[in-house]
């Protein structure tokens, strides 16, 4: 298999679309994700590096957790994928895609992927994260995707604000949401369409973005291609694949994936006693804060001494103050040296040089946010294992 | 002409649109069922939309029935799975004996 890197150097677009066809059925390996019940395949999929098989049909697939040691991007060949329903476009025509814009407008559009990529492009940093991120460590375990920490990925964004193809479309006044319908589909006609919403403020607060290319290249084909929409700070659940259908509409949209399913419990911390059930539910929304070591993990031996401990930290918007790293289990803290500024929806690299004596070690990293958020000591639950951000701990042994 | 839009697309830095129907192609389908009571009934109604691992992944549960009779009613009422009445019960007994 190719990596798509070396076709662009090389091969050109003939050899990738073989590339596309040639694919055979790899079971690469097995992972054993930390929770009971957490053996996965290594799966091989065209324009992905081998990946954690989570599920075949719709595919989903979960990124190794030593990639985001990588850096601060996600490559596009790493990134995670997460699908709802059976029915996905895999023989679209990028020459015929059309985006249509509707509803509640002037003048109603449809806009070829020619047409947006001739509008003036802007680009963004910005974190996508599964909503069912972490779900395998909820506990009481709950029904859904059971993935550990691989669903999020950080990626430069490019496309046009999807504030211009609304302006282009003229909104009238009476609107109060946007809907958005990709080209992906239910098998079954009785199943609901994945469709999102969001206010029309937000729809049209210049940062939300129809994307067609990723990490200065085309969307790959299971994150989306040929567009996508991006919702900096949003859950992955906003961010639409194959995007095709917008509708500008004059009341807040009631579909399954938006009253039904995405919820939270409407409580302060948008959490509730374990094993019981919310009164009232909100819409999921912006990520909770969060923070990783990346460079050593879990159960890792170490040479006693001096090294370097590295990682990532992100929240839904404000962007990163502070980083701080525990080596005697959460008793003193001290913050780390922060990476370079990507904005504040991308991922935050820390840094931090410590010296450990031989022993046993709870290293632990805690985030604090411009607002002043904060990751608990003891993980949120809800139904739905949602919004996990507990300070996380890797136990190291060193000799 | 259509070199020179080519040649500009890369030289910013994106790549073309290609020519052609993506056709993307997936890997053969691998995860399968594990052996039961009542699996060709199983099969017929699970793998219409799904693969069988969304079902092995599932985290162990204490009360199996209960886990599984909440997941089949949630496939039928939420998700339309056209599943005979007759067959709920049987699907119910296979998920929790087996997985």
């Amino acid at each position: 298999m190719f990596d798509r890197r070396d076709l662009l150097k090389g091969a050109g677009l003939a050899a990738f679309a073989a590339t596309l066809n040639s694919t055979k059925a790899l079971a690469l390996d097995t992972v054993t994700l930390p929770f009971a019940n957490g053996e996965r395949p290594l799966v091989k999929y065209p324009q992905k590096r081998p990946m954690i098989g989570l599920t075949s049909r719709p595919p989903q697939l979960e990124t190794p957790f030593a990639v985001f040691n990588d850096g601060p991007i996600t490559a596009n060949n790493a990134f995670f994928v997460r699908y709802h329903l059976s029915d996905i476009p895999y023989n679209l025509d990028p020459d015929t895609f059309a985006l249509q814009v509707k509803g509640k407008v002037d003048k109603p559009l449809k806009l070829s992927l020619k047409d947006i990529r001739k509008m003036k492009a802007t680009e963004i940093v910005a974190v996508n994260q599964c909503s069912g991120n972490s779900r395998g460590f909820s506990e009481p375990r709950v029904a859904g995707g059971q993935i550990a920490n691989g669903a999020m990925g950080n990626a430069r964004w490019r496309g046009v604000p999807l504030k211009a193809v609304l302006e282009m479309a003229g909104v009238q006044s009476g609107a109060r949401q946007v809907t958005f319908n990709g080209m992906d589909g239910p098998v079954s006609d009785k199943t609901p369409d994945f469709v999102k919403a969001l206010d029309l403020d937000h729809a049209t607060d210049g940062e939300v973005m129809l994307a067609y290319g990723m990490n200065g290249e085309d969307l790959p084909f299971l994150n989306g291609f040929p567009l996508r929409l991006i919702v900096p700070g949003y859950y992955g659940t906003y961010w639409v694949k194959h995007l095709n259908e917008i509708t500008v509409i004059d009341n807040v949209y009631d579909g399954f994936w938006m009253k039904s399913a995405y919820r939270i419990p409407d409580t302060p911390n948008n959490a509730i006693e374990p094993g019981t059930a919310p009164k009232a539910t909100i819409p999921i929304n912006r990520f909770t804060i969060r923070s990783f070591i990346t460079s050593v993990p879990d159960g890792a031996r170490l040479k006693a001494g001096r090294t370097t401990l590295r990682g990532i930290a992100f929240d839904g918007g404000k962007g990163i103050k502070d980083v701080s790293v525990s080596t005697d289990g959460g008793q003193t803290w001290t913050s780390a040296r922060l990476g370079k500024d990507l904005g504040k929806y991308s991922f935050r690299e820390w840094k931090l040089p410590v010296k450990l004596a031989a022993g046993t070690y709870d290293l632990k990293v805690r985030a604090t946010g411009n607002g002043g958020e904060t990751q608990p000591d003891t993980p949120r639950w809800n139904p739905a294992g949602y919004l996990r951000n507990v300070v996380e701990t890797v136990r190291v042994s060193v000799a | 002409m259509q070199r020179t839009v080519l040649l500009a697309a890369f030289a910013a830095g994106i790549s073309a649109v290609t020519a052609a129907p993506v056709n993307y192609k997936l890997p053969d389908e691998v995860a399968a069922f594990k052996p039961g009571p009542n699996l060709d009934i199983v099969q017929g109604n699970c793998s219409a939309c799904h693969s069988a691992d969304y079902i092995a992944t599932q985290p162990p549960m204490k009360d199996k029935k209960g886990f599984w009779q909440a997941e089949v009613t949630k496939m039928i009422k939420v998700y339309g799975a056209p599943i005979d009445d007759a067959d709920v019960a049987k699907i119910v007994d296979y998920l929790a004996a087996t997985y």
